[in-house]
This record gives C-alpha cells, sequence and structure tokens, in this order.
C-alpha cells in the first residue's frame, strides 16, 4: 500500500546520489562565505590543485588508492549489518604490520619475497585490530560502534608507544623507525613509468593503486558472486532467516569484520611500503572516516567506492592546496566537506525522493497522455 | 421503524498513488448492533477501518457518525466522536502497568499523580460495568494475551468509545478465551455500544454478529443480515466464485515413520522449559497436524525439529538418522538429510525481503552443487533454477528479479513452498502455510501438500486454523503449554473437540497463565 | 595513618566529581535521546561544538555565563540537525551521528582559525570569564567539626557550578522521566511508537523535545570543558568523553542514578590513573604514560564487554517511526 512504485534504476542510483552531492557543496559554499573566503576562488583552487598538474594529479590519485581500501572495508562490513568505524585505527595498525615484516624480515630476506608478506602482513594486522570488537558484538552483544571507536584510541596510544620507546632509531628524535632498504620499497608510479619511457612527475603515487583496484575486483566478486558473499549479505538483511538458512550469523559478523579490518589495514601498503619507506605516526589520519562518506556516497558497491574515492581524492589534494594557499583555511575543511558528504549522501540520502518521485509520476503521467492522444 | 445508524459512509474512495484501496464504499452500521465485515487480504477492509479511526483520510465520499458529518484528521478526533479501535496487533507498552497503558494520552495533568486515582476509580468502575475483570497494577508484559486484548478494550472505553472497531480480535486467542471475549462483546452490546468486528473467519461471522458486509478488491459488494446467510454463501462473495472449503483428497498409503521424536524437552531463550516431554512419530505418506494456539509450544517443536534450537533432553530420529547423537545439528545439516521447512513466520524467517526473488530462492540451500562451483556462486544458474520454481508454483509476476517484499503475501509463499518441495525432501515441516494467503492460493497451497503426502512424504504441519488442520492432516495431535494434549483421526476431529484439548493440559495443574483471578 | 587515608580518599573522591560531570550531563543528555528511540552516537560532536562555542563567546564577551548560553545553543542546534535527520527523514541513526561528529571537528576548528588565528585554540580565558570553584556557605562554621567539617570543605563545597548542575540534574531527570506526563510519554515513545500514535500523541514532536534535551545538557557539558575545568578551547578537547557516557549509559541501563554511578566508577578510575603516572608497579616498572592514556578507553571496552548481556535498551531504539499499514 505505500508509495512502493519504483523510479528507474538511473533515478535512484545517479540522480539522487549527484543531488545529495550538490547540496553539500552548496553548504559548503556556505560556510566559504562564513569565513569570508569567495566560493568560486575555492573552487578554482581546489579543481586546480587536484587537476591542474602533473604532481597534483599524483597526489589526488594516492590519496584515492587509501579511499579504495577504507571505503571496500566499511562497506564489507555494511553489507553485513555492521557498521565499521574503526577504519583509522585498523588503518594504523595495518601499516605497523607492514613496516615491522620489512624491519625485522628485511634483515635476511630478499625485497622481492619482503614485499609480499608485508603486504599480507598489513592485511593480517588490520584484521587482527577488528577482532576483538567484532568477537565482543557477536558473541556478547556489545555495541561495534563504540567498540570500534576505543580501539582507534587504543590504537594510537600503542603506536606512540611504539614510535617512542621501540622503533625509533637510537640517538635520533623523532619517533619514527629508519628507512627501509630501497629493495623493499613498492615502485612508485614515476619511477615505474620512466622504465617504459613515459616521464611524469614524482608524486607519491605508487603501484599499490592497482592493488586497490585487485582488491575491489575481488570485494565485488564475493560480495555477490560466491556463497559466503551470500551469506554475509543474507545476515545483513535479515539475521533470522540467515538462521533459518542453516547460516551461523556470528561467524559471519567476525568474518565480515575480519575482511573489512583487513582492507583497512591495506592503507599501510600504500603509506608504509609505498610512500614513507619507514614507520612512523599519524601516516593514517582521517582515511578511516573517510572510508565511511565513500563508502556511503558509493552505496556499498566497489564502482561506486572507485568513483567516490576519486571524487575524495581531488577534495583532500584540492583542500590540501587550499590550504596551502589561503591562510584562513586549514586541511579541516576537507573533514568538514567530509561530514556534509556524509550527512547528506547517508543519513538525509532520502532528502529528495518525494520531489523526484511526483517529478517522475508527473512525467510518466505526461508521456501516457500522449501516447493515448 | 428506522433503526439509527452508528455509522453511514457513503461512497468513501482512498487511492494510494495508483492502488484504489477503496472504491465507492457504501456501509451502514446500526447502532448497539455488532457488525461483521469480511474480506480476503488486500481487499481494504484495514484500509477503511483506518479511515474510520483518523489514521488515514478519505480522497472522496462521506462519513457520518451518529448524523455528524466527520471527516477526522487523526485519531484523537475519531476518539472525541466516540470510535475506539483494537487492533490485530496491541498498541500496548509491555514494561508499562495496565494503570500506566490506560493513562497515556489521558494522564490528566503534567504530573502523573494528579491524575492516578481518577484513573483508578474509573477504569475499576468500568471493568465492573463491562465484566471485564483485570489487574490494574500488573505489568503488561506479565499478563496473558487474552488479558492484553482485554486492556485494550478498557483503553477504548476509557475514551469514551462508543463505537468499538475490533480488527482479527481471535488470532491470537483460544477457543476458551475467544467465547470469552465474545461474552464481553455481547455485554458491550447490551449497554448500547455498537461493534465492528473485522475477520476472515467465517464461523466467528456466523457466531455472533447480527450484520455482515463483504468486501473485495476495494469495494463493497454485499450487506447481509446474518441470520439470512451461510458460510458458503459469504466465502462465494469474497472470493467471486464457488470456493472448495474442504481438500479432496484420498485415503492416505502409510510407510515407515521417517520422524520419531521421544521424550522431547525444548527450553526457550531464558531456560523456561517450552516443550515438555514430547513423543511422537510421523511416517512416511501422511500429513500430521499439530493443532494449537501459538505460544504453546509448537515454535520451540519446529526449531527443535529443523536444527535451529538445541534440544534439553529427549530424542529426535529424522529419516533413521538419531540427530541428537550425531554432530552438527543445525539446519544445513537437516536439510541434508532430507528434511525440509517452511517457516511459520515467512517475514522474519523465510524470506529476505530486499533480496531479489532469485535470491530468496537459494535460501537454505546457498551451498548447493547445481549453482556452486568451487569458489563462484552462478547467478545466472540461480536465476533459471528461480523460474523453474515460479513456473511450478504458479509465482507471480514470473519476475526472479522483482525484490520479493514486493510479491503478494500468497506468492511469496508459494515461492518458499517451492523452493523447499522442490528440492525433494523426505520430510517436510510446514509452520501455518496460508497465513495471509488469499482463498485462491489457499487451495492451491493445500493440494500441494496433499500432493507431497501422496508422493509418500512425511509432513509435519502446525497451524493455528483448526479448519486447515482438520481437512489437512491425516492424524491431528493437540499441543497446549508444551505438552501433547490430545490425538484424534482426522475424520473424527471437530472443533469443539479439539478446543476443549487445546486449553487443558493432561496434569490438571494450574498453568502459568494468570487466568485464575483478577 | 588514619587521617592521610581519609585525606587520600577526599582528594580522590574531590577529582572524582570533577571529572565526571562531563560524563554524567553527557549520559544524561544521551538518556533523554536513546529513551525516546533515537540512538545518539554524536554526544561527542556537540559537546566539542559546545565547548568551542562557550570558549569563544566568553572570550568575546567576558561572560563565562553568556558563553553558556551560546554553548547550549548551538549543541541544541545540531541535535534538531539530528532530529531533522533521523526523526523527520528517518535516516540512519548511526550515520547521522558519524557526521555531525565530523562536523563539529572540522567547524570547530575552522571557525576558530578564522575568528582567534591560533591554529583552532581560542585565547586563554581570564578568571572573571570562567565558572570558578564556589564556597558554599556554612564552611568557616563546620571547620572544626572532625571529618564531617572536612568533608564539607573538600568535597561538597569548592566545586564550579556546573558540577553542581550536574549532580542535581541526576535526581531531577529521574523526577521528568519517572512522575511527570511528559516522561511517561517519552518511555512509551521508545518501547512502542505504534502505542503513543493511536493514543493521539504525536511520536516526532515527542522525538524532537527528547533531542531537545539532549542538546541542552551536552551544551553544558561542553561549556564545563572549555570554561570552567579549563580556560580555553583547544582541537579534539573532548577526547571520546561523549562515547565514554554512552558506554556509562548502556552500562547503567538508561536509568539515571545507575547512569549517575556508572559515571563516577568512569571518573574515579581516570582521577586513579592519572596519580599512576610515573609511579613504579613492582615488577612491571614505571607504567607507560600512553597506557594511562589509554586506559579510559580500555576500561570502556572490557565494561561493554562483561555487562551487556543483562542491558535491555529501549524497544524502539534505533528504528525510524514509519506510519505504516
Amino acid at each position: 500500500m505505500s508509495q512502493n512504485q519504483a523510479m528507474p534504476f538511473w533515478m535512484n542510483a545517479i540522480l539522487l546520489p549527484l543531488l545529495n552531492l550538490l547540496t553539500a557543496f552548496v553548504a559548503i559554499a556556505v560556510i566559504f562565505l562564513v569565513i569570508g573566503v569567495d566560493p568560486i576562488e575555492a573552487t578554482k583552487i581546489l579543481v586546480l590543485g587536484a587537476f591542474g598538474y602533473e604532481e597534483g594529479i599524483g597526489f589526488m590519485l594516492y590519496y584515492t588508492t587509501n579511499f579504495i581500501f577504507t571505503g571496500l572495508a566499511v562497506a564489507v562490513a555494511f553489507h553485513a549489518g555492521l557498521f565499521n568505524i574503526g577504519g583509522e585505527g585498523q588503518a594504523y595498525i595495518g601499516g605497523l604490520g607492514a613496516g615491522l615484516v620489512c624491519l625485522t624480515l628485511g634483515q635476511w630476506l630478499p625485497g622481492l619475497l619482503v614485499i609480499p608478506l608485508a603486504i599480507i602482513a598489513s592485511a593480517l594486522f588490520g584484521a587482527a585490530w577488528a577482532y576483538i570488537p567484532a568477537v565482543l558484538q557477536a558473541y556478547r552483544g556489545s555495541h561495534i560502534v563504540i567498540t570500534t571507536i576505543m580501539f582507534n584510541y587504543l590504537a594510537a596510544a600503542l603506536m606512540v608507544y611504539l614510535m617512542v620507546n621501540v622503533v625509533r632509531e637510537p640517538g635520533q628524535m623523532t619517533p619514527q623507525s629508519a628507512e627501509f632498504d630501497s629493495s623493499m620499497w613498492l615502485p612508485a608510479m614515476h619511477v615505474l613509468l620512466a622504465k617504459f619511457g613515459i616521464e611524469i612527475e614524482s608524486s607519491p603515487l605508487n603501484v599499490s593503486l592497482f592493488i586497490a583496484l585487485v582488491a575491489a575486483v575481488f570485494v565485488w566478486l564475493f560480495i555477490w558472486h560466491t556463497r559466503w558473499g551470500y551469506q554475509l549479505r543474507t545476515t545483513g538483511s535479515n539475521a533470522k532467516a540467515a538462521v533459518y538458512a542453516g547460516i551461523n550469523p556470528s561467524k559471519m559478523i567476525v568474518l565480515s569484520m575480519l575482511i573489512s579490518g583487513g582492507l583497512a589495514g591495506m592503507v599501510g601498503i600504500n603509506e608504509i611500503l609505498g610512500v614513507n619507506h619507514r614507520l612512523l605516526l599519524d601516516f593514517h589520519l582521517g582515511y578511516g572516516f573517510a572510508g565511511i562518506a565513500v563508502a556511503l556516497m558509493g552505496r556499498n558497491h566497489p564502482v561506486g567506492i572507485i568513483i567516490a574515492s576519486l571524487l575524495f581524492g581531488i577534495l583532500y589534494q584540492g583542500g590540501a592546496e587550499l590550504a596551502f594557499e589561503m591562510s584562513g583555511i586549514t586541511r579541516d575543511i576537507v573533514v568538514v566537506m567530509q561530514g556534509l558528504v556524509i550527512l547528506f549522501s547517508g543519513a538525509l540520502e532520502f532528502l529528495y525522493k518525494p520531489w523526484l518521485m511526483k517529478l517522475y509520476l508527473m512525467m510518466s503521467r505526461n508521456s501516457a497522455a500522449k501516447e493515448v492522444a | 421503524m428506522q433503526a439509527s445508524m452508528a455509522i453511514e459512509l457513503t461512497d468513501v474512495s482512498k487511492h494510494f498513488g495508483a492502488v484504489r484501496a477503496n472504491d465507492k464504499v457504501s456501509l451502514s452500521v446500526e447502532a448497539g448492533t455488532i457488525h461483521g465485515i469480511v474480506g480476503e487480504n488486500g481487499a481494504g477492509k484495514s484500509t477503511l477501518m483506518s479511515i474510520l479511526y483518523g489514521f488515514y483520510q478519505y480522497d472522496k465520499g462521506h462519513i457520518k457518525v451518529f448524523g455528524q458529518d466527520s471527516n477526522f484528521q487523526n485519531s484523537r478526533e475519531a476518539l472525541a466522536a466516540g470510535i475506539g479501535m483494537v487492533h490485530q496487533h496491541f498498541m500496548l507498552v509491555e514494561p508499562f502497568t495496565v494503570l500506566e497503558n490506560v493513562m497515556l494520552g489521558n494522564e490528566g495533568g503534567k504530573l502523573l499523580k494528579q491524575g492516578r486515582s481518577h484513573a483508578r476509580k474509573e477504569l475499576t468502575r468500568l471493568a465492573d460495568e463491562y465484566g471485564l475483570s483485570v489487574d490494574i497494577d500488573a505489568r503488561v508484559s506479565s499478563l496473558s494475551v487474552g488479558r492484553q486484548q482485554r486492556v485494550e478494550i478498557l483503553k477504548a472505553l476509557y475514551r469514551g468509545a462508543k463505537i468499538l472497531i475490533l480488527d482479527e480480535p481471535t488470532g491470537v486467542l483460544t477457543p476458551q478465551e475467544t467465547t470469552e471475549l465474545f461474552r464481553i462483546l455481547n455485554a458491550l452490546k447490551d449497554q448500547g455500544v455498537t461493534i465492528i468486528l473485522i475477520t476472515h473467519k467465517l464461523q466467528e461471522i456466523m457466531a455472533i454478529t447480527d450484520n455482515v458486509s463483504v468486501m473485495r478488491a476495494g469495494q463493497m459488494v454485499a450487506h447481509r443480515r446474518t441470520s439470512e446467510t451461510s458460510k458458503a454463501d459469504i466465502a462465494e462473495l469474497m472470493v467471486g466464485r464457488k470456493v472448495l472449503l474442504q481438500v479432496d483428497k484420498g485415503d492416505a498409503t502409510v510407510g515407515k515413520p521417517l520422524i520419531k521424536v521421544n521424550n522431547l524437552t525444548v527450553k526457550d531463550a531464558l531456560g523456561v522449559d517450552r516443550v515438555k516431554n514430547i513423543s511422537f512419530e510421523v511416517k512416511a505418506g501422511e500429513v500430521v497436524g499439530i493443532a494449537g494456539v501459538s505460544g504453546n509450544g509448537q515454535s520451540q517443536l519446529l526449531e527443535a525439529l529443523s536444527g535451529i534450537a538445541r534440544i534439553h533432553s529427549g530424542s529426535i530420529e529424522i529419516n533413521g538418522i538419531d540427530i541428537t547423537r550425531s554432530k552438527p545439528v543445525n539446519p544445513e545439516r537437516m536439510r541434508e538429510i532430507g528434511l525440509a521447512h517452511v517457516p511459520q513466520d515467512r517475514h522474519r524467517d523465510g524470506m529476505v525481503g530486499t533480496f531479489s526473488a532469485y535470491e530468496t530462492a537459494a535460501l537454505g540451500y546457498h551451498n548447493d552443487k547445481a549453482y556452486n562451483s568451487r569458489f563462484m556462486m552462478s547467478r545466472k544458474k540461480v536465476r533459471d533454477y528461480c523460474s523453474k520454481l515460479m513456473e511450478a508454483f504458479d509465482v507471480r509476476p514470473r519476475d526472479p528479479d522483482l525484490k520479493s517484499a514486493n510479491f503478494s503475501g500468497g506468492n511469496q509463499q508459494k515461492l518458499i513452498l517451492a523452493r523447499e518441495f522442490e528440492h525433494d525432501p523426505d520430510i517436510l515441516l510446514i509452520g501455518q502455510p496460508t497465513r495471509g494467503v488469499d482463498i485462491g492460493a489457499i487451495e492451491f497451497i493445500h493440494k500441494r501438500i496433499i500432493a507431497m503426502r501422496d508422493a509418500g512424504k512425511a509432513v509435519l504441519l502446525v497451524s493455528v486454523e483448526l479448519e486447515e488442520i482438520i481437512s489437512v492432516s491425516d492424524r491431528v495431535l493437540v499441543m497446549c503449554d508444551g505438552l501433547l494434549t490430545g490425538e484424534v483421526l482426522a475424520s473424527e476431529a471437530d472443533e469443539k473437540t479439539l478446543g476443549l484439548m487445546m486449553t487443558s493440559t493432561d496434569s490438571n495443574a494450574a498453568s502459568n497463565q494468570p487466568e485464575v483471578s483478577a | 595513618m588514619d587521617a592521610s587515608w581519609f585525606d587520600t580518599s577526599l582528594l580522590a573522591l574531590d577529582a572524582t566529581f570533577r571529572v565526571s560531570t562531563p560524563l554524567i550531563l553527557a549520559a544524561l543528555a544521551g538518556l533523554f535521546s536513546e529513551r525516546s528511540g533515537v540512538v545518539d552516537i554524536s554526544l561527542e560532536g556537540k559537546m566539542l561544538a559546545g565547548a568551542f562555542a562557550a570558549a569563544a563567546v566568553a572570550s568575546l564577551t567576558g561572560s563565562a555565563w553568556v558563553g553558556l548560553s551560546a554553548a547550549i545553543v548551538i549543541s541544541t542546534l545540531l541535535a534538531l540537525l539530528h532530529g531533522f535527520a533521523c526523526i523527520t527523514h528517518r535516516g540512519n541513526q548511526v550515520v547521522s551521528g558519524v557526521a555531525i561528529n565530523m562536523l563539529a571537528a572540522g567547524l570547530t576548528i575552522l571557525l576558530g582559525v578564522y575568528w582567534f588565528n591560533q591554529g583552532g585554540q581560542t585565547p586563554q580565558l581570564p578568571n572573571d570569564a570562567r565558572f570558578l570553584s564556589l564556597t558554599l556557605p556554612g564552611v568557616q562554621l563546620l571547620a572544626d567539626v572532625p571529618y564531617v567539617g572536612k568533608i564539607y570543605q573538600e568535597l561538597i563545597s569548592g566545586h564550579n557550578i556546573l558540577v553542581y548542575i550536574a549532580f542535581f540534574m541526576v535526581p531531577f531527570t529521574s523526577w521528568v522521566i519517572y512522575k511527570t506526563r511528559f516522561g511517561l510519554r517519552l518511555r512509551a515513545v521508545g518501547e512502542n511508537p505504534n502505542a503513543v500514535d493511536t493514543a493521539g500523541i504525536s511520536v516526532n514532536k515527542m522525538r524532537y523535545l527528547a533531542v531537545i534535551c539532549c542538546g541542552i545538557l551536552c551544551g553544558i557539558a561542553g561549556a564545563y570543558i572549555s570554561t570552567a575545568q579549563n580556560g580555553f578551547f583547544v582541537r579534539d578537547m573532548t577526547a571520546g568523553q561523549g562515547f565514554i557516557a554512552l558506554a556509562a549509559l548502556i552500562f547503567g541501563k538508561w536509568r539515571p542514578v545507575s547512569v549517575l554511578f556508572a559515571c563516577l566508577l568512569f571518573g574515579f578510575l581516570d582521577a586513579l590513573a592519572v596519580r599512576l603516572q610515573g609511579v613504579e608497579v613492582p615488577g612491571v616498572g614505571e607504567i607507560p604514560v600512553q597506557f594511562i592514556e589509554a586506559l579510559p578507553y580500555l576500561l570502556t571496552v572490557i565494561l561493554l564487554a562483561g555487562f551487556i548481556g543483562k542491558a535491555v535498551a529501549p524497544k524502539a531504539s534505533g528504528i525510524p517511526y514509519v506510519k505504516e499499514r
């Protein structure tokens, strides 16, 4: 009896999200005006900062890599009905895993072996950081939102302790490890392309972008084309039906969080192996939360996530440029943009639906009338 | 002599988008009578009552309540005009006491203690006047279903209802509680209260109403004086054609027992015994029906048999395998040894509303080799399989990509039945197969169940509809408070004896229900 | 020996009261919201925004009270935004909470830099623009009474007014929830909104009122942190206290007095942890400062892990109300 008349796919999947995004941008423009910034000017700087020069594009895609990982992480958990807000901590600890492998095994194994091991380690460590909140939710009913947020704080405390007391190079003040031998570095894109004779400006962009894309394909296959993905989605949509079907919801909760944590942990591949080549503090900041915005914007589907990740890459790089160029703005503007995107694409996602419905009904009535005439 | 009309509806219409829920409905309810409204699911009776109660506003037409033109914008206005509603699903706040529930919305002041003594006095008076005794200070969650319903009626009367609308009131009651309800309704009628009874149970219409109106597909198709009509007459009006109220079936050819339950005890999540030491058998080629009001252990029994719930003591043998000894015990394993399960609550257990039909068609069988390779699940193969199921069971529309929630109740149920039947199980557990299903589909489903029985399957049927139990089963077992209180051949069963068995337990001990004192 | 144990306990309790105050206010805020069926994980964001508003406005106007009012206004506006998303638009309540937390985190710094140019920090407030300790009447009179005098002087007197308000809020909330018509309807909306609707009461209106109560209390909590406990606002000042308050709310089973004790427990452990800083524990050595900092978060997880099975949230919690037939 309710209005379950389906809007055409394109309206639901493209027009509606686009309108939500537009609203977020209008809100940003208003905020710009309040802090005395010309929105047009700001947009110019933002877009140019992201696209206007090679190095900018490189940075943009480097950010995109991280967003793909964390966006996929949040999406996988969402499909199982869970809200993983622990991407920050899982990314941090995932990086720890990658770095520890390089610092320890890197002493006596060749780079070619260390790299894959480090990649696996970053996923495993990230998964491990998601394990306890997952188990607590599945078997004790502890609210996973609160526990994953707590684990973000715990990760920060742990990493500070390790960087200052354990990993720090003796005699150095900065809380970070020694740099890894270059054999353990993931090749940067400009280095790789140079081998094929293509010259581009140097930037942090590296081959982990390809790993991220592979991860997206894996997630797509897993969620929609395997029986484990089926079980995961059933658990997320109707846990009681899952039980009826012989699925163990507790196991599915833990499985989905392990995969989710592992994906978030793979940010470490980009940051530690690809960019910084050492263990350090705060390399993870913001990517976990951005992943939430990316997943919501991308409707929890890998294709949408990749597109949303590109958009956020633009926002991040453009935002950094804005903060650089304009004295009144800090990088916190990006956090505000993220919040607005989450608000309009997530909480208020059906804001425009009633109007669109009316429009659609009007349009279809008109075209029906034309057909009759 | 012109009887005074409590309610007069003239050409009332209501649209939801393109759907005409009520199409030019006219109805006259005489004051001080019990008036029944029957119709299938989706016939529009609930919408009509919601309009009367102020939940919805009508698009066209006129409504007169006690001669006054009315167009209620909300339930407050309807209440002010004297219309009270007792919903199918009770509108009670479980942790509150009866007094608090009645006071809600009529507190009598900003501080609760201001209105409390007045409410208490008034409630006691009403309870005495209409014989609706109930413990005012009891928490609603501790009351039996019958008592909770009384609280709902009291709430309406407390607010001054002169017209009482009851929506499917007996679905959750035992036959004894139903008789008690009818006594109350007659007492109310004697006091001048007008009662509108919405139901699909034809025997209730015949038992208690003065007049009956029949709805079909959003329209009012007939009015009758109850004394001048019959169940068959009403059924035909409801569906638009002659309806078989009995299933055509031959005798059963019975084989060896495929379900053997011995001294089974099952506890619920709170540790309370819900199935108490029962034993029975279901043989190949027979339908055993379990009759009883919901809440007497049937759900726990089905959960134990299907592998969902753990058993406390006793044994279960399915298809010759003692499942209490072997591990693991879970629904997946049960399906492997030849058991299929149509759950009682299809929305909660049997399907995923947001999934497409073809994904619901794989529920429980998602590991099936027919569409799974080592790692991958072929969506195309699942889709094709779903189309096959839809053909076999005439599920409409034949669209495997349509969201499961968008099918009608009958078609959802047919899809689930198709899924469970087509895997060719040896044993079938079926719970409430025709709940929320139209009469036409009911015939179809009953026929298919008999067909499975004739193919040599063992069928265990759980239903709260006595008519269904009696007409489909070969043997009838009655469950009350976790015990088997009776066994009868279906051919020798009648509602009265079954009803008695449904309300008394063997041991004569006082039941858990606080029925005894007010 | 006796006297010093007494003194130490007094000091510990005194610190506990001061540390628990924002938790108590935020947890009670969450109580109003959740009891009506609206899940609110943005207590953190509202507190942060309130803290910023209080410090900024107090700095600009020179009055702590005007700052407090600003905090309440801002926090309530954010609460209404959450309400708009969750109640009117039936959006996902957790997502809305996350969005508000982010908006608060970003906007407080953005505006702080714009107005004060100190990297997001607000200027140090002079004493007369802050909430300072109050000496209750009778301290001198009771000063010589053994034990009682000391208790009165150290523990009961000498807090700032917001602490007293926070503690007063506990019995006040209890009274509102259990003894008034508003409270009855609020609890009903959280358990069975259908019942409330058919009784002729607006479910949405009740939830909006609840959310406003939440906003007011969060504003006071935020103002406490920046104008009473400290004299300025700085980035991420709330440090997760909004989430810890949520855990206390769950641990206290959504009942005001139990929630009070849960918050006091957290406050006590936090105060204790600060005392442990730099202390040598036999067998382990000096406790690393990061462990001390991590303790409240660790405790929250342990608490949630151990006790959830028994806590029953309001039945309609987190479910948007849809009038559907």
